[in-house]
């Protein structure tokens, strides 16, 4: 509970101020959009949350995003696959980019920004090609399929919880299970602190990061159909562009040290929750210009992880004199 | 004498450890002071006062009676004090020159002179008897060369106090005599040594005076012809030497552990054999580099093994890595407890359950918090762990804690055979005692335990028999009773001592 408090009293403290100075923020049609943004982007981060804990990073998760968004479309609307072959199709392909970056990592030794940095250009490349650079959509079809991802659980005439929260609800709370309460998550956190130290315990650490590279390719994976199953079409050119750096700060923001070991799933969605609060913020409010988004992004994040570096420097500081 | 050199009071602290508690410290203009202690006496602490690498929490520091600040590298080198590290300092891609020079490099139109500094650079090489060009690389030079360049760039900087922390641990015996030289030589020239080493015979020939830190304290002093052996090793330890190692005669079971033909990356051609016995200690003396780490490391699969052998209770082992020799009933404690040992980040109890996860600790695929409980506290308990209690972060526990934590994971497991690499390494005397209390236990109870160590006194007083390497071999073997550290010595350095040769 104390790793999260911070990250917590930042989202309130952020809801609070947009609230008080952003047009229509409470608005039921507001807040749904704002449940639903979190929880896609929350998918995105919970993956790549595993993969910082093992003390790696996963920069292809964006191209991930678009491959998987812009290939749901391709293979259901182009090739006709029936949807029940194309989803597992895709979730499959996933995670065999996410196996290939693992064995890239632990079997040559190569660093996880190198591989997945040649990811990230690849699977842009490879969409932008397979498509030829056109529009992949929906075409007002499949709304079965689709309303997964854009219907909601009705609560009042106005307001529901959206699907796609329920969906995040469920892998956050597996996510968390496994981390806390299986020995892999165990071995996850372990050999985040201390690859050799665990594996001289006899930890196969070279298997507990391929599955680590898995789990963020797949969910980076379904956050990209469920992206453009909400939308309704991808460009390949540019259908989630930066959306790494968001999974990655809103981790970073829940607590995941880039350092490896540490980490909490429930912080990681708080944490995706305050990316997405910001992002409404600066949107709502007229008076900041849209442009500057990224700049508001980074010096909150920034702000965050500097008072957090203080409070741990304080408390060390207190232990040393106790 | 007068002093050149004086400290008072030195305190120092670090989480969870006092490492300095008020210590003095005197040396005299052309003196060479040994500085003696056991790992963790404090005396490494010490001298990264004194050079500023870190600086000390309080006390007093003077040079020539005058105070001066040294709590920075800069503020230590402008009194005059250098530090020749342990390990060794160099940009190993920089020419020796630049070394040399590194920091307060000559300038021409703002760009670096090389020229004048390879020129200038002769001078200092000339007085550590240094005949190499100063335009080579430092990367290609050996080991002792390079400890040489270390010592030109000190006294290129006008150093007066040069401090050498284990200057000869990796050198050969012809690098050391060569060292000493050049120490008699800068003594004649009226700079100061203080001297580290665990090697007391080096001591015993070059050191004027000798002062002992025990605990972080002063325990004693030592000069001219009081410096002996025995003192040396009284004054360390604090109590009777035979007193310190408990152990006890008791009956060796069948074979436990048998090795045949290890091959290594350490030596690919050499290969080492033997056996360990059930209830039997065995020590493995050597020099550093001797490649006994890799042998342990290359027995328990964390580096393979390029040839050879592993049986373990007459079942021969396949080991590719660490869980299959886990698996096989081994257990290896490693040299570097920080990055090898322990998770320090990590509570004692998931510390010491870590190995046990795979068998004994888990429901299916869930982790048994019961037992992980139940072995953390028998643990804590068995090995008197000193915690506040399991939850406790490893990093804020003393280091001969910490390696009872590794140590309790291993225990957690019931292995077969217990491998040691250095188990006591920079932990203090009191843990250290509780550790060598704790082997004389596990081997009474029947398990056979290999440990490596490059304390002499440690692999005399704790084994039943030695093995003594050299250059990936076992260069002979010395059964508990006649073992002198001359033998030692001597099968280390590739020596043959006639009746001992196996």
């Amino acid at each position: 509970m104390k790793k999260i408090l911070g990250i917590l009293i930042t989202l309130v403290a952020v809801y609070v101020l947009t609230a008080m100075v952003g047009d229509n923020f409470l608005s039921a049609y507001n807040q749904e959009k704002l449940l639903e943004r979190t929880a896609l982007f929350g998918i995105l981060s919970i993956g790549v949350a595993f993969v910082i804990i093992t003390g790696g990073i996963d920069l292809s998760i964006g191209s991930v995003v678009c491959l998987t968004g812009c290939g749901l479309p391709w293979l259901m609307v182009k090739h006709e696959w029936p949807p029940a072959i194309a989803v597992p199709m895709v979730l499959v392909v996933a995670a065999l980019i996410g196996l290939s970056h693992g064995l890239l990592i632990t079997k040559l030794n190569l660093q996880p920004f190198v591989v997945t940095l040649c990811g990230l250009l690849i699977y842009r490349g490879l969409t932008r090609g397979f498509t030829e650079d056109q529009t992949q959509g929906f075409g007002g079809e499949f709304s079965g399929l689709r309303a997964v991802a854009n219907e909601k659980i009705s609560l009042t005439a106005e307001f529901g919880i959206p699907w796609t929260w329920v969906i995040l609800v469920v892998i956050a709370v597996m996510a968390w299970i496994f981390l806390n309460k299986t020995i892999y998550g165990r071995y996850l956190r372990a050999l985040g602190n201390n690859e050799d130290a665990a594996r001289f315990s006899g930890v196969n650490t070279d298997r507990m990061i391929i599955l680590a590279y898995v789990f963020s390719s797949m969910l980076a994976g379904l956050g990209g159909m469920l992206f453009v199953m909400n939308v309704g079409s991808a460009q390949p050119s540019n259908f989630g562009n930066f959306y790494e750096l968001y999974a990655i700060a809103a981790a970073v923001l829940g607590g995941c040290s880039l350092r490896g070991g540490e980490g909490t799933i429930l912080g990681v969605v708080i944490g995706a929750a305050v990316m997405r609060v910001l992002y409404n913020m600066i949107n709502l409010v007229t008076w900041i210009p849209t442009h500057i988004e990224f700049a508001v992004v980074g010096a909150v994040i920034l702000v965050a992880v500097i008072s957090d570096e203080l409070v741990k420097r304080a408390a060390a500081r207190r232990r040393v004199r106790g | 004498m007068s002093s050149l050199l004086e400290a008072r009071g030195v305190v120092k602290s670090f989480p969870g450890v006092k490492a300095l508690r008020g210590v003095d410290l005197r040396l005299g203009a052309g003196e060479v002071l040994a500085v003696l202690g056991e790992n963790g006496a404090g005396k490494s602490t010490l001298m990264k006062a004194l050079a500023g690498v870190q600086a000390a929490d309080g006390g007093e520091f003077l040079m020539n009676g005058d105070p001066v600040r040294v709590d920075t590298v800069r503020g230590a080198m402008a009194a005059g004090i250098a530090l020749i590290h342990q390990e060794l300092n160099m940009a190993g891609n920089l020419d020796v020159a630049a070394n040399i020079f590194l920091g307060r490099e000559f300038r021409k139109f703002g760009l670096v002179d090389d020229e004048r500094m390879r020129r200038e650079a002769v001078t200092y090489l000339k007085m550590v008897g240094l005949d190499v060009d100063p335009a080579v690389e430092v990367g290609t030079l050996p080991i002792g060369k390079q400890q040489l360049v270390e010592i030109a760039k000190a006294l290129s900087v006008d150093a007066k106090v040069l401090i050498m922390d284990e200057p000869t641990s990796s050198l050969s015996q012809t690098e050391a005599e060569q060292l000493f030289v050049v120490v008699k030589d800068l003594v004649s020239r009226g700079v100061s040594i203080i001297y580290i080493s665990h090697r007391l015979s080096e001591i015993v020939q070059i050191a004027d005076r000798v002062t002992v830190l025990r605990d972080g304290e002063n325990a004693g002093e030592l000069a001219g012809d009081e410096i002996t052996h025995g003192k040396m090793v009284q004054l360390m330890v604090g109590r009777d030497v035979d007193r310190f190692y408990q152990r006890t005669q008791h009956e060796l079971g069948e074979v436990a552990l048998e090795v045949k033909e290890l091959r290594t990356t350490a030596y690919p051609e050499h290969a080492a054999s033997f056996q360990v016995a059930r209830g039997e200690v065995v020590g493995v003396a050597g020099l550093v580099g001797a490649g006994r780490t890799e042998m342990l490391e290359a027995m328990f699969g964390v580096m393979p093994a390029l040839g050879g052998e592993v049986w373990v209770q007459g079942e021969k082992a396949t080991i590719g890595a660490p869980r299959e020799a886990i698996a096989a009933g081994l257990a290896l404690v490693p040299e570097d407890r920080k990055t090898q040992g322990a998770i320090l980040d990590m509570a004692v109890l998931e510390n010491a359950s870590l190995a046990s996860l795979k068998r004994d600790a888990r429901k299916g695929a869930f982790l048994n918090r019961e037992a992980e409980e139940a072995l953390a506290e028998k643990g804590i308990k068995d090995l008197s762990i000193r915690t506040p209690d399991a939850a406790q972060l490893v990093r804020y526990l003393s280091g001969g804690n910490q390696q009872k934590v590794v140590l309790a994971k291993w225990l957690a497991m019931k292995p077969k055979v217990l491998l040691l690499d250095e188990p006591t390494r920079g932990i203090d005397v009191g843990a250290k005692q509780e550790i060598y209390g704790l082997i004389e236990e596990l081997a009474k109870q029947g398990m056979a335990i290999l440990f490596v160590s490059s304390e002499m006194e440690e692999v005399m007083g704790l084994s039943d028999r030695v093995l003594v390497m050299h250059e990936g071999e076992v260069a002979g073997e010395l059964k508990r009773g006649g073992i002198t550290e001359e033998q030692i010595m001597s099968l280390a350095t590739g020596g043959v001592s006639q009746e001992l040769k196996v």
